[in-house]
């Protein structure tokens, strides 16, 4: 009886040593890797920050004037004046065109689109104009 | 344990028959009893003081191996503990009151050497030139081939120049990395941010200080760790800012002048919209202040808040509106306006030499009136005129947050004698910054409660002193309005958002004393729209003349007026103000494709 106990002490010993261990190696990869993330979201913030800089720089007044002059022949964009402002039913819309005739079902456009693989299939209001 | 009585019976008669003393026994017997107790006492001390030094010793020795953990331990960084990620960039960003980013930092690094570690030193300082053409081969020859053992060669590089560095393969020399101020839009808003340089510098660090404007009013706050790195948020729209630069810049040119300043402020709040100063200057590459000659000739000198100008008519309305609050006069009242008028040995004359005769009090304002404006102080008296302007803020400097507001104290004659109280009425002899002027008119503009000009988006401000009533505020406004209708500002009438403003021209006073004859201060300060104002706009131009159908003209409403139209009508729309029409543009009905019509109910 004696000896039954003490061998069933010994092998919950050598269990919880096995754990104990498997834990330890366990919470180091965990610190490791969650130094490893920390590492990273500061080479992104520094990416992030580098990005916002640019973005900044690419948007910056002086450069949007450049590009504005540069396309005036296609943009026609002029500075922002007093009569722009008016309300939506001061605004005259396009007559609306005569309705399309109808396509024929076996033909027409219903067909599902092929997409590439990995896509998901074509939602309807995407393909509307 | 029997204890032992004191006159054991025995003894004593024995002691008696022998005719010894029986009180030797008991004494003897005592002394035996105190000896056992002092015995036990004495063992029971000796184990306290065991347990005692016991603990001491475990107290300093967890202590003492504490300190030794401590001092042999490699340090690292708390791992486990950090909640969240930590990393943010040492200097909060600058942004304009829609996020848009004013300053941020990027990741640069610097270039040094170890001149003890070089190969080919010469090679190296060749190879350095050609790459960075500003460097100087001989220094560079010197510093690598003494006895140094470190030189700072460049401070910032970029990652190209980095590379390039990298290809000559010298081990001697290494790369420190640097967070590195980036002032994105350039020139603009650059007097309100300063600029930024390096502190303490090390080979793995450097510290970024601010070393004007903003970025020195607020640099323990952009410092400071505790703000997570969170932006300041200024009150500044940067499209707007843009805007203004652009059209006093062009104004500027036109004029011929010699520097130009602009300041748009929120009436509510106190809000600094824009703020401008020409020339300006790169905050990128900040240009080292002038050591002699005259500091306002620098383009780091800002006219809005440093330059004090006697600013000329602009000022008049200030005695005309507390008159009217004190309800001396009315809009009505007419004024004896004779030019010219004598104050002890001092005459005053008109502009031009004008005459007017007798005004009301709106026309002397609308006419720009020297000799009716001193009338009307006058009626004020020397004592109430200097407190209502101390009351506006002409008399100290302005608590905008920025390094330099300080500087820009305004220069207030000493004593209030007459004279000096006449021409103070019509804007001589008190020199105030244009920030200052801004200030008071937004005051009166905001039904006479007191603005104080902010750069800080959506701080909140305990509501200001009434120094006006708000009766009389209305007025001076309506007043300014006629000033912009039918007198001397009409070329600054923007169809559509009522301007109200006064034009104010005065002559530059000379280094050596008295005022030249042909260099002007010209000053708009307006108020926009007059029926609801909402935004003051005060333009200033340094030495312009305009050249026009009438041959050169310096006056205000020639020169700052039409730029001041421009600026408004330009920057208006991007406010978001509506202008008001007389006439509305007819609703369209939108056809519907089912030619259904749709009901709300």
């Amino acid at each position: 009886m004696r000896s039954v106990l003490y061998l069933l002490t010994a092998l919950a010993v050598m269990g919880l040593a096995f754990w104990a261990y498997r834990e330890n190696y366990r919470t180091q990869a965990a610190i490791s890797e969650m130094s490893d993330i920390q590492r990273q979201i500061g080479r992104l913030r520094e990416d992030l920050g580098v990005l916002r800089a640019e973005w900044a720089y690419l948007n910056r007044p002086e450069r949007l004037r450049q590009l504005v002059d540069l396309n005036f022949e296609r943009l026609k964009l002029v500075p922002f004046g007093s009569d722009q402002f008016v309300d939506v039913g001061q605004v005259a819309f396009p007559a609306p065109k005569a309705p399309e005739p109808a396509t024929d079902p076996e033909t027409g456009a219903d067909v599902p689109v092929e997409r590439p693989a990995g896509y998901p299939p074509r939602r309807p209001q995407e393909s509307t104009p | 344990m029997i204890r032992t009585p004191l006159r054991p019976l025995a003894r004593i008669l024995r002691a008696r028959e022998t005719g010894e003393n029986p009180d030797a026994i008991e004494a003897a017997n005592r002394a035996q009893r105190h000896a056992v107790i002092q015995e036990r006492a004495r063992g029971s001390a000796r184990t306290r003081l065991f347990f005692m030094s016991c603990a001491f010793a475990l107290a300093f020795g967890t202590v003492g191996a504490k300190m030794g953990v401590l001092a042999s331990s490699q340090p690292s960084e708390p791992r486990v503990q950090t909640t969240g990620a930590q990393i943010i960039s040492q200097r909060a960003d600058i942004t304009d009151r829609h996020g848009r980013v004013l300053a941020t930092n990027l990741l640069t690094h610097s270039l040094y050497a170890h001149p003890q570690q070089m190969v080919e030193p010469e090679r190296a300082a060749r190879e350095l030139v050609r790459i960075f053409p500003d460097l100087e081969i001989e220094r560079l020859n010197k510093d690598f081939s003494g006895k140094r053992s470190f030189v700072w060669i460049k401070k910032k590089i970029s990652p190209e120049q980095m590379q390039a560095v990298h290809d000559i393969g010298e081990p001697g020399l290494l790369f420190g990395p640097r967070e590195m101020r980036l002032y994105p839009n350039g020139h603009i808003a650059a007097h309100i941010l300063g600029g930024a340089t390096f502190g303490k510098e090390d080979v793995a660090s450097a510290e970024v200080v601010g070393v004007a404007g903003v970025e020195k009013a607020f640099d323990h706050w952009l410092r400071d760790p505790a703000n997570d790195g969170a932006p300041l948020m200024l009150s500044l729209d940067l499209t707007v800012q843009a805007a203004m630069e652009e059209v006093l810049g062009n104004g500027m040119k036109v004029m011929n002048a010699k520097g130009a300043t602009g300041i748009l402020m929120e009436i509510k709040t106190g809000e600094i919209v824009a703020m401008a100063s020409l020339p300006d200057f790169d905050p990128n590459d900040r240009p080292r202040p002038l050591l002699k000659g005259d500091p306002s000739d620098s383009p780091l000198f800002n006219r809005a808040v440093q330059g004090q100008y006697e600013l000329g008519s602009t000022f008049k309305i200030f005695p005309v509106a507390q008159a009217i609050d004190l309800k001396l006069v009315s809009p009505t009242t007419m004024i004896n306006a004779k030019a010219p008028m004598k104050i002890g040995k001092y005459l005053i004359n008109e502009f031009r030499g004008h005459n007017y005769g007798t005004l009301s009090v709106t026309d002397i304002i609308v006419k720009s009136s020297n000799v009716g404006t001193v009338r009307v102080a006058q009626l004020l008296g020397a004592d109430r005129q200097r407190d209502f302007l101390e009351k506006l803020g002409f008399f100290e400097p302005t608590l905008i947050e920025m390094s330099e507001a300080p500087t820009g104290k305004p220069l207030v004659p000493k004593r209030w004698p007459a004279v000096t109280s006449a021409t103070v009425a019509f804007g001589h002899g008190l020199a105030a910054s244009p920030l200052h002027l801004a200030a008071a008119y937004a005051t009166v503009a905001n039904g006479g409660k007191r603005v104080m000009p902010t750069l800080i988006h959506d701080r909140s401000q305990r509501g200001g002193e009434q120094v006006l009533s708000p009766e009389a505020a209305r007025i001076a406004v309506q007043m300014l309005r006629q000033v912009v209708v039918r007198g001397s500002g009409r070329s600054a009438n923007v169809e559509g958002y009522e301007v109200a403003g006064k034009t104010g021209t005065a002559d530059k006073p000379r280094p050596t004393g008295g005022y030249y004859g042909n260099k002007v201060v010209s000053t708009f300060a307006s108020v926009f729209p007059a029926s609801d104002p909402q935004y003051v706009l005060v333009l200033s131009l340094d030495e312009p003349s305009a050249i026009g159908a009438g041959g050169e003209s310096r006056t205000a409403g020639a020169t700052s007026a039409p730029v001041a139209a421009e600026v408004i009508r330009r920057v208006a729309p991007l406010l978001g103000l509506r202008p008001s029409t007389e006439t509305q543009l007819p609703m369209v009905e939108r056809p519907l494709p089912d030619r259904l019509k749709l009901v709300s109910n």
